[in-house]
């Protein structure tokens, strides 16, 4: 044990330090890629994000063994003059997840952007590695920053990276629906922007730390707070797609290529999904946030319910797959209601569960996502198409694929033993605790739906087995084993105990003092 | 009305325009547009708040708030570039296609959906 504990230790004595490197180790490769080409760009994105699961490793654990939050000021410059970076629980394990989907992604999508020998350069292999890094480093600007315009500038940076990676393959309907979403972005992006310019103006900073103290010792309900508020919070649920502003999300993710597809449902979404937690959870006052919540709640029931029915009348896997997402955003929505409870009856300790609850549906919907999308892709090679009525027989030509479809379907409907489950039953308990019984039963219709579209997907794969279709050419064996390897992930985080997620909720202030606090107001 | 009454009352007149013509516009030329008056609605008001000062440097000279100034001027930068990567997609897209808006039902055949990996 001595050198995995000093290690430990390092870890923790170069905690702030371990942040900036988050900041910087998907940009140095972003820039070299230009320089050297598509070719070394792909091995060398590889091998970073290989480094950069390391360090979300070290900065994971330095959090969980320092057990509070890091910190590092850049420059030395304290805010309210400088801006701050902190590694609280949800950024170290937002930092943990990303690094180890991208690399899983980076993998899957090896040999599918690669130079071919013949060719000297070609555009697809570059634009891809240099997108997917230009997302990793916004991905975690997003999830270290702490002053709200430079979560501004990462959260561009994101959209920027994602938005070409949904056309790369230059089809007419992926234009258009890369320049939907980046319509939909740019008026979630100016919307949020305004709304930052009114609280800078009313309060006089845009640190998170100092914000907060200011609007907590305020009137909570003044005009611009409301404002600002409502201003920012509809910018980022148009960037993270809740309904009714989802519309530019099914073909957007449908049309995008299999590898890029995953990282946009798995991850990019769950960016500004992040910020409105951050604003309603860190920025605004608890007793506001309370009333807000039903409202962020019942927009994601209609997400889940409007989501689950489009994806049964999907004819297309992919199409299935990004509808599914559009109703597994909305679970995420219910952490609100369910972690501070109503402002008749404030939450009580068993609300903490609601938001480990909330983070592991984000956890376990971005391992499961990532893994349905990337076998979508597996089938659709193999098969030349991915139109549902016609899988029959897949189980018996890719049945790693369709193993790992059916794992990931667990999760996704929330069955035992999966991340799923577990999600499902911290939410249900959260709000059985609170007597909101009613989001409950969403989160159980919600489960209803999914398992029928996912059953239908499989009652189609596995029919016809006596006469398996031909495929166009065999399946990449590793291609197969990581989609196996991401659903095997979400299964699992069902089983590890609940106490290793208390990494989440390092950082933050008790459930139940933020409760209280308002009460004594 | 004072100077930095006049300016946010154009700042917010500017939101309320380029808005408009985000949701409304069916073509996406004009949707770009749109979002750079918007965001130059977004950049007075930004202005103005500088000029009334933000209160950060205690005892400075009002009008000299730099926070804002800096806000503006990223922004601008980002403003830029997402108008850039607008155009450069709708150009692509008009080039495709031939036609420069995002109706539900496109004009032209999309491609077959057994293409569609």
């Amino acid at each position: 044990m001595g050198i995995p504990l000093t290690l430990l230790e390092a870890a923790v004595a170069q905690g702030g330090n371990l942040l900036v490197l988050a900041l910087v180790l998907p940009v140095v490769p972003l820039l070299l890629a230009f320089p050297l080409g598509g070719r070394l760009a792909g091995r060398i994105a590889l091998g970073t994000l290989l480094l950069g699961i390391g360090v979300a490793v070290a900065i994971a654990a330095a959090v969980l063994h320092g057990g509070t939050a890091l910190d590092y000021h850049l420059g030395g410059w304290a805010p309210p003059l400088g801006v701050a970076l902190k590694a609280d629980g949800l950024s170290a394990t937002m930092l943990l997840v990303t690094a180890v989907i991208l690399g899983a992604v980076g993998l899957y999508a090896r040999p599918e952007f690669r130079v071919p020998p013949e060719a000297r350069e070609t555009r697809a292999p570059l634009a891809f590695w240099t997108l997917l890094l230009g997302v990793w480093a916004g991905l975690n600007a997003v999830f270290l920053g702490q002053d709200l315009f430079s979560l501004y500038v990462a959260l561009e940076l994101v959209t920027f990276s994602a938005v070409p990676l949904v056309c790369l393959s230059g089809r007419p309907e992926t234009l258009a629906a890369a320049l939907r979403y980046l319509l939909f972005a740019l008026l979630g992006s100016v919307l949020y922007v305004l709304g930052v310019a009114l609280l800078y103006g009313a309060y006089g900073t845009l640190d998170i730390a100092l914000l907060s103290a200011k609007l907590a010792s305020g009137d909570p309900a003044a005009p611009v707070v409301l404002g600002a508020a409502t201003l920012m919070t509809v910018g980022l649920l148009a960037k993270t797609a809740l309904f009714p502003l989802h519309l530019w999300l099914p073909p957007a993710h449908a049309g995008a290529p299999p590898a890029a597809s995953a990282v946009l449902s798995a991850l990019v979404v769950k960016a500004s999904f992040f910020l409105i937690l951050r604003l309603w959870l860190d920025v605004l006052p608890a007793s506001l946030t309370q009333q807000a919540a039903p409202l962020l709640a019942a927009l994601g029931v209609a997400a889940i319910l409007f989501g689950g029915a489009q994806a049964l009348r999907q004819a297309r896997l992919k199409m299935l797959i990004a509808y599914s997402t559009v109703a597994q955003i909305g679970y995420l929505f219910l952490v609100f209601p369910l972690t501070l409870g109503s402002a008749a009856a404030p939450a009580g300790p068993e609300a903490a569960g609601a938001l480990t609850g909330g983070m592991l549906q984000l956890i376990a919907h971005a391992f499961a996502k990532a893994s349905m999308f990337m076998g979508a892709g597996v089938i659709a090679a193999a098969l030349g198409h991915d139109q549902i009525r016609n899988l029959g027989g897949i189980a018996r030509a890719l049945p790693i694929t369709v193993l790992a479809f059916t794992v990931a379907s667990l999760s996704l409907v929330g069955l035992e033993p999966s991340g799923g489950y577990a999600a499902k039953t911290l939410l249900t308990a959260a709000a059985d605790a609170s007597g909101q019984w009613w989001w409950a039963l969403a989160l159980n219709a919600g489960g209803l739906l999914t398992a029928t579209y996912l059953l239908w997907v499989l009652f189609n794969a596995l029919s016809g087995l006596s006469r398996p279709p031909t495929l166009l050419k065999p399946p990449r064996r590793h291609q197969e084993l990581l989609v196996l390897g991401l659903a095997v992930g979400a299964l699992v985080l069902g089983l590890v105990p609940l106490a290793s997620f208390d990494l989440i909720l390092i950082g933050r202030p008790s459930v139940t003092e933020v409760a209280n606090g308002v009460g004594l107001q | 009305m004072t100077f930095t009454t006049l300016f946010g009352l154009c700042g917010a007149g500017l939101v309320g325009l380029g808005l408009y013509g985000l949701i409304c516009h069916p073509s996406v030329l004009r949707k770009i547009l749109a979002f750079n008056v918007l965001g130059g609605g977004v950049f007075l008001l930004l202005g103005v708040i500088a000029r009334r000062g933000g209160g950060v440097v205690l005892g400075a000279d009002p009008g000299s708030d730099p926070v804002p100034q800096a806000i503006i001027i990223t922004a601008l930068v980002v403003a830029f570039a997402a108008t850039v990567l607008a155009v450069a997609l709708l150009l692509r897209l008009a080039g495709a296609t031939g036609q420069a808006t995002l109706d539900a039902e496109p004009s032209w055949r999309p491609s077959s959906p057994e293409k569609d990996l």
